[in-house]
């Protein structure tokens, strides 16, 4: 029970109480959306756990999701789960540089071969014969291969790392490519998307593992459904807004001040698959919808191509049946009749229409 | 003479790699290498302008508000759009809290393990550590028996010989200087910092619904509804949460932060005799307390030079040119010359050793970076360049927050112009800004009484309200220092844009005149004990606050031929 005692004092050097913890656990079940009848389970695994060793590289990426680390908490309690993990290589946390920080990272990989986690922000440059991206004199594609390469997972963090992001974005200047293109044929890669990805996520994921002893259920682009699999405009908050045709108009118009819909001011919330209305972000303070701004779709492939202009409505939302002419659904609305177009199915029709404008446009 | 490298350079954000010549226990000659690069102004050619902070945001997320801002004001400066004073207010102070949060993270994660041991705290006795926290400040964090808890924290990792990111530094390196009871308070501060900045960045998520990347920038005004009467909209309830969040920064801030910086500042007072640089400080101003088109700023712009804190010039953003000699990077008309950010140009060149490399060839290209010149001469940006333009300038407040802090550690003005210089600076800012954060909230709740409701200017939305052809700066001082973008928009899209980036102007490498930027000028003549562990090093690049993504940037995507850089 060494394990068990361990977390003990580090619970108790923390002052997080065993009450705190298991609400921590809770709460972790509730993003997996398990039951609650879960909770003992998590609890147990976390303390139980080793510490799993994580290396965490940093490529063409603007530090936004080791920002987004840096947030993780369920009071005090988050901490102490990535605590759980034994971070032995990360650029802007590591008090080691240069050679000492190389070294580091060589000794992580070679004394835990086939059992690390490697967690990769930021896409990967292939132009140039890898100058775009070097650290210690190292081509990042060079880096990526040999670390992805002798991990038992690696998760790939934010969008550049899933999909190649901004910097793949046209014209793709530096030939950047997110993980899965650049270092084909894993055997495990987990896709955390979004710009940045949710910590809340990213801990949901290390606990699930930590817990069940494999990986969750994947979408096609390998990213944990229990994070991806509703769209954001199925779970918004301003949902009733939509179907009952009250909309945004102008920017701190009356609507807007009262929560209206943002769909006529360009949110992507019906084609973007994302918990964020279920955890919002900053420990649950807030969400870009709830602060007035449109889903600017950043958990999908090529969103900066795809779902730009930003401002400008996507030209109908399938299933709904009105085409573009948005105008029409506020009068219906307006005529008592708007209940009668919040059909069932919408997301699932958003998705094929998605996915058939996704591949049109990739040809 | 021994040839020290440094890459990675960590807890920074991003990728710099430092080479230096060491002689006589000090450094001789030093380069500033960045070794990534992304191409983000050439992917916005062609978009909506409307989109381009969201763009520009993500070339950084530690500082994640910055480039949104330097954008939205680039292209409101073009089109003509006025945010009305509420967008003014809310803008100062998502400014406002990305500076006290980037502040406190840079001194206590990202530097101060370059002055403090973390294995010296093992061997601390608690009850001193508490009798020397008390003697600091009231923070009620101070008892023996809480830090007892931490060092014993400390033991349990080192037992389990799993240190994580604390493993293989420089411990125990003659250059550490604090007794094991000022390390075990200020490893304990740096976990308590590391609690407070997720509490204190709430404010974001108030104010932009998220952090990183907050999403409430609007060209034209902000995206975040005030009304008093509706739960949608910031509303007496949110100003009470901000003013909540903002008293308990500033409570951190005045009692945990400062007297740490002034306790470490007064072990290491030698470092003020090191890391001059180049001696030269820019600062555009910030804060705009009206919404005229050259609104009065809080924190005044200038120019100094040759250290002359008696002599503040006005900036001219037209004396600004960038230099490509040492860069990866052409010129049509030969490198020799600098060009103005609106007439600049941008090819990519690669000519450093294929990967993987031993060495840079210095005397050629050798950076990612540019250099910026003002007036032809390198400058140093950020909390240092801010407080002495303002000092000059007779700010009152940072007079008697600087005057304050030197008279405490008994030294000159000029210990300003130094590493220590530069961390005292920071700190004295992040005073001064937590004090004022307030005063912005109260303006915002003045309006919201008065139902002024405004946050956007409607009025140039839409692309057919603007020139056919225009163009703008936006500028703006970033916690790092002084931002500018400049944006060229042509029939409602981007012709051009371009930044010119703090840590561009404070890394970037030689000129073609073969002058130092800041951070190779002020690396020279730093020791260095033993140049296997270059602790010392660390301690000068880190007194900047280096942010590499936000340096390398590409200009001038009129050149047709960047869409069809060749892929290996």
């Amino acid at each position: 029970m060494e394990g068990r005692s361990w977390l003990a004092g580090e619970l108790e050097a923390r002052g997080v109480s065993r009450r705190e913890f298991l609400a921590f656990c809770a709460a972790t079940a509730s993003t997996l959306a398990l039951s609650r009848t879960f909770v003992p389970r998590i609890a147990e695994a976390i303390e139980r756990g080793e510490k799993p060793t994580l290396v965490w590289l940093e490529f063409q990426d603007c530090a936004g999701n080791t920002e987004s680390f840096l947030r993780a908490g369920r009071p005090t309690v988050a901490e102490i789960v990535l605590d759980l993990l034994s971070v032995d290589y990360h650029e802007t946390l590591m008090a080691a540089a240069g050679h000492q920080a190389e070294e580091a990272l060589a000794r992580a990989i070679r004394d835990h071969q086939g059992s690390y986690i490697a967690v990769v922000e930021g896409s990967i440059p292939t132009g140039a014969d890898g100058a775009y991206c070097t650290i210690g004199g190292r081509a990042a594609l060079d880096i990526a291969r040999e670390v992805c390469g002798g991990a038992a997972a690696t998760i790939a963090i934010g969008t550049c790392a899933t999909f190649g992001g901004l910097p793949a974005a046209a014209p793709n200047p530096t030939g950047a490519l997110g993980v899965a293109d650049a270092v084909p044929g894993l055997s495990t890669l987990i896709n955390l998307s979004a710009c940045p990805a949710n910590v809340e996520n990213l801990t949901a994921l290390v606990v699930y593992h930590l817990t069940f002893k494999r990986w969750p259920p994947l979408d096609r682009y390998r990213r944990p459904l229990f994070a991806y699999g509703v769209a954001i405009h199925d779970a918004c908050e301003r949902r009733a807004h939509f179907d009952a045709g009250h909309y945004v108009e102008a920017w701190g118009d009356e609507a807007h001040r009262a929560g209206y819909c943002l769909y006529k001011m360009g949110c992507k919330g019906p084609v973007t698959f994302q918990n964020c209305p279920k955890v919002r972000w900053n420990e649950g303070t807030n969400w870009p919808i709830g602060c007035g701004h449109p889903c600017i779709g950043c958990a999908e492939p090529d969103f900066w191509d795809k779902m730009t202009p930003f401002y400008r409505h996507l030209a109908g939302v399938p299933g709904f049946g009105l085409g573009s002419d948005v105008d029409r659904v506020g009068a219906l609305a307006a005529a008592g009749v708007g209940a009668a177009f919040a059909a069932h199915g919408v997301v699932a029709a958003a998705k094929r229409w998605w996915e058939r404008k996704s591949g049109g446009d990739a040809a | 003479m021994t040839h020290v490298v440094v890459d990675p350079v960590t807890r920074i954000e991003g990728h710099l790699r430092i080479e230096a010549e060491v002689d006589g226990g000090a450094v001789r000659d030093a380069w500033s290498s960045s070794t990534m690069f992304r191409g983000i102004e050439i992917i916005l050619k062609g978009r909506d302008p409307r989109d381009a902070w969201a763009f520009t945001q993500r070339i950084c997320g530690v500082c994640t508000t910055v480039h949104a801002i330097a954008s939205i004001r680039a292209v409101e400066n073009a089109i003509g759009a006025a945010p009305p004073p509420n967008a003014r207010l809310l803008r100062n102070l998502v400014i406002a809290a990305q500076c006290v949060q980037d502040h406190v993270i840079h001194f206590y994660h990202l530097h101060a393990l370059d002055w403090v041991d973390l294995v010296s705290a093992l061997g601390a006795d608690p009850a001193k550590t508490g009798a020397l926290a008390q003697s600091l400040s009231d923070w009620p964090l101070s008892s023996a028996r809480y830090f007892a808890g931490v060092r014993d924290r400390l033991k349990g990792l080192a037992a389990s010989g799993r240190l994580g990111p604390f493993a293989n530094a420089y411990w125990g390196h003659p250059a550490y200087r604090l007794p094991p009871e000022a390390n075990l308070l200020a490893v304990a501060h740096y976990l308590e910092a590391l609690e407070w900045q997720r509490e204190f960045i709430k404010m974001h998520a108030v104010l932009g619904g998220k952090n990183p990347h907050l999403q409430s920038f609007l060209v034209g005004g902000m995206a975040t509804p005030v009304d008093p009467d509706q739960q949608a909209s910031l509303n007496a309830g949110t100003i009470a949460t901000l003013h909540e969040l903002v008293a308990k920064a500033r409570d951190f801030v005045t009692r945990v932060y400062l007297p740490d910086l002034l306790a470490i500042a007064a072990a290491y007072k030698d470092w003020a005799g090191y890391g001059a640089g180049v001696g030269n400080y820019l600062a555009y101003g910030e804060y705009p307390d009206d919404d005229g088109p050259a609104p009065a700023l809080f924190l005044p712009g200038g120019v100094i030079r040759g250290r002359d804190l008696g002599r503040v010039g006005p900036v001219d953003p037209e004396r600004i040119t960038e230099q490509v000699k040492h860069s990866w990077y052409e010129y049509a008309d030969g490198d020799d010359r600098g060009l103005h950010p609106a007439r600049g140009e941008t090819r990519p060149r690669y000519t450093g050793p294929k990967p993987p490399y031993e060495r840079l060839d210095v005397a050629g290209k050798y950076s990612w970076l540019k250099s910026p010149r003002y007036g032809d001469e390198p400058m140093e940006v950020g909390p240092l360049a801010r407080m002495l333009v303002a000092y000059a300038s007779g700010h009152t407040r940072v007079r008697a927050l600087v005057d304050g802090a030197l008279r405490q550690l008994g030294v000159g003005p000029e210990a300003l112009f130094s590493t220590l210089g530069r961390v005292a600076a920071r700190g004295i800012e992040t005073q001064l800004i937590a004090e004022k954060m307030g005063d912005w909230l109260d303006g915002l709740a003045a309006n919201m009484a008065q139902r002024d409701l405004r946050i956007h200017d409607n009025a140039r939305w839409e692309p057919q309200t603007w020139p056919r052809d225009c163009t703008g700066a936006g500028f703006h001082e970033a916690p790092r220092g002084a931002l500018g973008h400049w944006v060229h928009i042509h029939d409602g899209a981007i012709a051009n844009y371009q930044c010119i980036v703090p840590s561009t102007w404070n890394a970037g490498p030689r000129d073609a005149a073969g002058r130092r930027g800041p951070y190779e000028a002020a690396l020279v003549g730093t020791p260095v004990a033993d140049p296997a562990q270059p602790l010392e090093i660390l301690r000068t690049v880190h007194s900047f606050d280096p942010c590499m993504a936000c340096g390398v940037h590409v200009v001038d995507p009129e050149r047709r031929e960047l869409a069809h850089v060749r892929i290996a």
